[in-house]
């Protein structure tokens, strides 16, 4: 029992930091990021290049991690989202062009990085026993790293002057344009955290379960599950989700195979969204 | 952005069957089912890549249907699982004839659909296209955990080709027989241009137009009247009768069904063919699918280089091409509707001009 517990904590601090980026494009771009889990996949070939494949520090491996993804989340703004952004006739268009950029990163990783299934050498080794729980020091240090990065993303939204821009913009795009703000820029540099969010979350959680190409559907299907359960678009809303997630995995896994498992979250979900359609903290079509 | 306008020419498909498009109409039938069937009448590869077309596109087209009521559906690969098992399930165990089944897959797909659609249709946006997108691996799991009656992992095959139809007696389809492709591919033309037909009598028709008036704003609509939920579940349980009886056709056309048969990717195809050929015109997904389902199968020479450039095509289309293919018609008929313009801004003008 306890061992659940300490595995949900796990899953559930690496959880909230995929939800967070995905929310944090939605709030700031309203469209929904499907090239999330291909971010994240990205994100874990990067470490396992960087850091199993050149031999480099962990941490450097990390660092360049958020920065490509950065690098990319930008890029992707500023050449595709802000044309269609601006020219789209309905607001589907935003959503499909996010589809296809999933389909191209997904085929440019499948065609740079093969198909086969890459896990990295362990950083740190050793186990701790926590109330009778065994906690492998791995797992302990992304637990550490995903909690603190969430909370330095919740302090850089809070209290710094881009954070304030992006939840101006988040609130009212045009009279934030009316204040000064250089929306485009802001834009592109929440897109760009988001995407280093979700390759961060990936270069983390590559030390604990090998990732390959294809896996990026799979967990942009948890981070639609996470955002919707806490609402979307709310920064609060998407660490309850990664929580109420990460918990429902772990306890599933302990007692039935992972495909019944998520069969029934799936279940619990739509039948939750009947009852509470805006997820626990979303506001009603906001 | 979406406010309360009166329906725009924009937003019209494009019914109007003038004399120049009625031959353009016939001289593409007539390839359709004379020119393509004869001139490939050896190669079964192609007659199979142009009956998975316009199976896909058939499919496609009840995606559109939700699409037309301004839901983002990316649950279509579900229901074409459901239609799928549907037949499978009666034709191996029941011995119930394929003629039966085809129709019966949809039925089943509809009523599933009428009742999570009665539910799930209350969220709109993002989470419903969210949501879909769960159902669609919802059900494939279900299947996959189905135990003894979906068989999980190892799937249902050896389905039994179509059986011949008669009635009263009278023979009036033979039994498809070995491999010969034609049975199949006249089938699938039959459902596709009476599944084409079905959408466009809807289109034009009262329904029609109370699915518009539900996309544009659907308060508004409720407002004067118009039974919002109850619409909308007829739209989506419509859409996956499509779903259903496609599903069920690529059954006995494969022969085989399994829970990987239908992912989300393909989900996410069926919107992305409706798309691409335009979300304003019936005939959008038809020329989506086939363009993408033929151009997928001519860049299988470069092999390894095929899904990226796919990749690409897509991403440029978006980017270029924001409404679609069809929507070159339009532009080359009216510099007054350029692209570059939110459609709402020249159908506004002419609301004024025009009193």
């Amino acid at each position: 029992m306890e061992q659940i517990i300490v595995n949900g904590v796990v899953l559930a601090a690496n959880y909230a930091l995929i939800a967070l980026g995905l929310t944090l494009i939605f709030g700031i771009l309203s469209f929904l990021n499907f090239a999330h889990g291909q971010m994240y996949m990205i994100g874990g070939f990067v470490v396992y290049y960087v850091y199993a494949i050149f031999g480099m520090n962990y941490f450097l491996a990390l660092l360049a991690c958020a920065m490509t993804l950065f690098v990319i989340g930008v890029l992707f703004e500023t050449l595709f989202f802000r044309r269609v952004l601006r020219i789209a006739t309905r607001e589907e268009n935003s959503m499909l062009l996010a589809v296809g950029t999933a389909l191209l990163l997904e085929n440019l990783a499948l065609f740079f990085f093969g198909e086969k299934q890459r896990g990295v050498p362990p950083v740190v080794t050793g186990v701790y026993q926590i109330f009778g729980a065994y906690l492998p020091a791995g797992r302990l240090l992304v637990l550490a790293l995903s909690a603190l990065l969430v909370v330095g993303l919740l302090l850089f939204v809070q209290y710094t002057r881009p954070g304030r821009a992006m939840r101006a913009v988040a609130q009212d795009k045009e009279v934030t344009r009316l204040m000064g703000v250089n929306v485009d820029r802001i834009s592109a540099m929440g897109f760009g955290i988001g995407a280093a969010l979700a390759g961060l979350a990936g270069g983390l959680l590559v030390t604990i379960s090998a990732i390959n190409s294809g896996i990026g559907t799979a967990i942009s299907i948890k981070a639609f599950i996470m955002i919707m359960i806490g609402g979307a678009g709310v920064v609060a809303g998407a660490i309850l989700g990664g929580i109420v997630l990460g918990f429902a995995e772990a306890f599933g896994y302990a007692f039935m195979p992972g495909s019944m498992t998520y069969l029934l979250i799936f279940v619990g979900m739509i039948l939750f969204l009947i009852l509470r359609p805006q997820g626990i903290m979303g506001k009603p079509w906001g | 952005m979406r406010q309360a306008l009166p329906v725009s020419e924009a937003s019209l498909p494009q019914l109007g069957l003038t004399l120049p498009r009625m031959v353009a109409l016939a001289l593409l039938a007539l390839v359709y089912l004379v020119a393509i069937p004869l001139y490939f009448a050896q190669s079964n590869y192609i007659l199979g890549v142009i009956t998975n077309a316009s199976i896909l596109s058939f499919i496609s087209l009840g995606v559109w249907v939700t699409f037309a009521i301004g839901r983002i559906n990316i649950s279509q690969g579900a229901f074409a699982l459901i239609g799928g098992y549907t037949a499978a399930i009666l034709g191996t165990r029941y011995d119930v004839s394929f003629w039966l089944c085809l129709p019966l897959a949809g039925v089943v797909a509809a009523a599933i659909g009428t009742v999570i659609g009665a539910a799930i249709l209350r969220l709109r946006g993002v989470y419903f296209a969210m949501i879909t997108l769960s159902l669609t691996e919802a059900v494939r799991l279900a299947f996959l955990n189905g135990g003894a009656f979906t068989q999980g992992a190892s799937g249902i095959v050896n389905i039994p080709r179509p059986d011949a139809l008669s009635v009263f007696g009278v023979t009036i389809i033979p039994a498809f027989q070995g491999a010969n492709p034609m049975p199949f591919y006249y089938l699938a033309a039959a459902v596709l241009i009476l599944g084409l037909l079905a959408v466009w009598r809807l289109t034009t028709s009262r329904l029609g137009w109370v699915f518009r008036s539900m996309r544009q704003n659907e308060e508004l609509a409720a407002s004067i009247g118009i039974n919002v939920a109850r619409y909308r579940v007829i739209a989506y349980g419509f859409s996956c009768a499509f779903g259903g009886m496609g599903g069920a056709f690529i059954a006995a056309f494969h022969q085989n069904i399994y829970p990987a048969s239908y992912s989300v990717t393909d989900s996410v195809y069926f919107m992305l063919y409706c798309f691409l050929g335009g979300l304003d015109f019936v005939f959008g997904p038809v020329v989506g699918a086939f363009l993408l389902v033929i151009s997928f199968e001519l860049l299988h020479d470069l092999q390894q280089y095929q899904a990226l450039i796919y990749g690409v095509l897509m991403i440029s289309c978006i980017l270029w091409l924001p409404n679609g293919i069809l929507s070159l018609s339009r532009r080359r008929a009216g510099p007054a509707e350029e692209n570059e313009e939110p459609a709402v801004a020249p159908a506004a003008e002419k609301m004024e001009r025009t009193p």
